[in-house]
């Protein structure tokens, strides 16, 4: 009983620590960040595009544009490639190939991202810059390595949504005569909607945070990107390449850019949270 | 088993021991040196600090960047004795302090070998890079849009062209941004568009180092003064050096420091 106690106790202060960790980091981040928006206006310093530290001038517009243009162009070629993969994985799979798609999907998870930069540079970049123009460093390079990179995320929460699905539904559809495609996206997709949502969701925010491979290949200019051949600058790259050596406005501005960083990524778990949980009821209600 | 564990254990002290005697007996006199300021110079000060302290054991030399300006503030405080600047000291600056040359820097403009520009004035370089020359047309070469590669602000190296080249003007918003002198060189070779900016003992053999105002980019114009594109890198103390301070830029200066130095890219002092 006496051990139950203590071993309790321990739990719950690890648990605690993480709650601790994020709280702390909120509010540094805040604390460092806000003083200056405020100062600004957030008119000045969101819907600016003129980022200028020497100048004193901080407008993050094209960051803002950078990063939601790359996380887009990033969902596109994830989602398609992750729910094809899932559909693959939970339906039409022969037991072989699930045993060596799942581990191998898994192992790109655990791959650093400066390894996903560096082969997006020495392979990707010379292919758009030879076959598509531009420089190659491009928002089209920063999607495709970044949908590859949350393609594990996607897949796996995607085939778990799949999974939840009532075996009864499955037999039903085959039974009133659908095809198994049928089956999949007219069931199948409906049923574990929400599922999918928070695994897009998820990998959104994975892709809207991810900082090293983005630098590698997308180019980094400070004008907004005017098309996906363009180079771009995200909000994560605009931190990692100047914190080492802002000091003043210029890094409280860096900080800035992480609140909006923070809100975004808030947003998006937030959704995702509330989309999984009404999948929790949906499933029990029926 | 035992026996053989006894033995490695009597073996270990010994070792530790000798090894500490022999310690004792060559320090005479330890302590530590600091030098604060520029992080261009930062990694080849790291570099000969090691081999300082390799050939006087006891004596501690510690190199921290944070700029050049930081450094001579450092150095101002009393927070260290040797300031790093890559850059010539103003002449506010150079009443205060003691510069020593201990090597030089040139900064090469790099193009694609296919590229067939192979000179440019400075000012012609100050308009490429600002976005003005938008075409290599305008400067002798294809009529292709030039593509601008920088490095991030943090760079000393950039820090050194901006000072060098572009005056008050700024480097073009459009211009690519790369974290390294690598990055900037596998850019460059492989597109015939672009324009950069690196170190000169980083050029190496794929790349083109243009003529600037005339003047090749060898490191014997630089140590001529030909070669505009270059600075000088400084010690600086405030008055003379304290004798450990003394002792450690007199071996920076020795013959053989001075050709680690150029084995790094650098270009000797004098």
């Amino acid at each position: 009983m006496k051990q139950d106690k203590i071993i309790r106790v321990i739990l719950m202060t690890v648990a605690c620590t993480a709650i601790l960790g994020l709280v702390v980091i909120a509010v540094f981040i805040f604390k460092e960040g806000m003083p200056i928006i405020v100062r600004l206006g957030g008119r000045e310093f969101f819907l600016s595009a003129d980022w200028d530290p020497k100048a004193g001038r901080f407008g993050i517009r094209s960051m803002i544009l950078g990063s939601l243009m790359v996380t887009g162009g990033a969902m596109v070629i994830g989602v398609t490639f992750s729910l094809g993969l899932a559909v693959v994985l939970t339906e039409f799979s022969p037991p072989l190939l699930t045993r060596i798609l799942k581990p191998v999907i898994e192992l790109l998870a655990g791959i650093p991202s400066v390894v996903y930069g560096f082969v997006g540079v020495v392979t990707l970049v010379p292919l758009i810059q030879n076959h598509l123009g531009g420089p190659g460093l491009s928002v089209l390079a920063a999607s495709i390595v970044l949908g590859i990179m949350v393609l594990p995320t996607v897949t796996s929460i995607s085939v778990d949504a799949l999974h939840a699905v009532p075996r009864a539904y499955r037999e039903g559809s085959i039974a009133l005569g659908a095809t198994r495609w049928q089956t999949v996206h007219m069931v199948l997709f409906k049923a574990a909607r929400s599922g999918i949502v928070a695994a897009v969701i998820l990998g959104m925010g994975r892709a809207i945070g991810e900082t090293m491979a983005v630098i590698m290949v997308s180019g980094n200019t400070l004008a907004a990107p005017r098309g996906l051949l363009e180079p771009v600058r995200t909000l994560t790259a605009n931190i990692a390449l100047e914190m080492g050596y802002a000091s003043g406005d210029h890094r409280q501005a860096l900080f800035a850019t992480g609140v909006t960083l923070f809100a975004f990524i808030m947003i998006l778990n937030t959704i995702a949270l509330t989309v999984s949980r009404r999948q929790g009821q949906g499933v029990r209600a029926t | 088993m035992n026996n053989l564990s006894v033995r490695i254990l009597v073996l270990g002290t010994l070792i530790a021991v000798l090894s500490a005697v022999g310690g004792c007996r060559r320090e005479e006199g330890g302590g530590t040196i600091n030098a604060v300021g520029s992080t261009s110079l930062q990694p080849f000060a790291e570099l000969l600090a090691q081999e300082y302290e390799k050939k006087n054991p006891g004596w501690k030399v510690d190199v921290q960047g944070g700029g050049s300006t930081a450094g001579l503030q450092a150095v101002t405080d009393g927070l260290a004795q040797i300031g790093m600047c890559s850059r010539e000291l103003t002449p506010d600056e150079a009443a205060k302090f003691t510069p020593i040359v201990i090597a030089r820097d040139g900064l090469a403009i790099v193009v694609n070998p296919d590229n067939p520009v192979r000179e440019l004035k400075i000012d012609q370089i100050r308009g490429l890079f600002s976005g003005r020359i938008r075409s290599w047309k305008d400067v002798g070469g294809k009529d292709e849009p030039v593509r601008i590669i920088t490095r991030e602000e943090s760079s000393g190296t950039r820090d050194c062209f901006v000072h060098l080249v572009m005056g008050k003007e700024k480097i073009s918003r459009e211009a690519l941004v790369q974290e390294s002198s690598g990055a900037v060189k596998e850019l460059i070779k492989g597109n015939p568009a672009a324009i950069g900016y690196i170190s000169l003992g980083l050029v190496g053999r794929e790349l083109k180092a243009l003529i600037v105002d005339g003047e090749a980019p060898t490191a014997a114009n630089v140590l001529a003064g030909k070669y505009k594109l270059a600075r000088p890198l400084l010690f600086v103390t405030k008055g003379e050096p304290s004798p450990p301070a003394k002792k450690f830029i007199d071996f920076v200066l020795l013959p053989e420091s001075q050709k680690t130095l150029e084995a790094e890219g650098l270009i000797r002092a004098r």
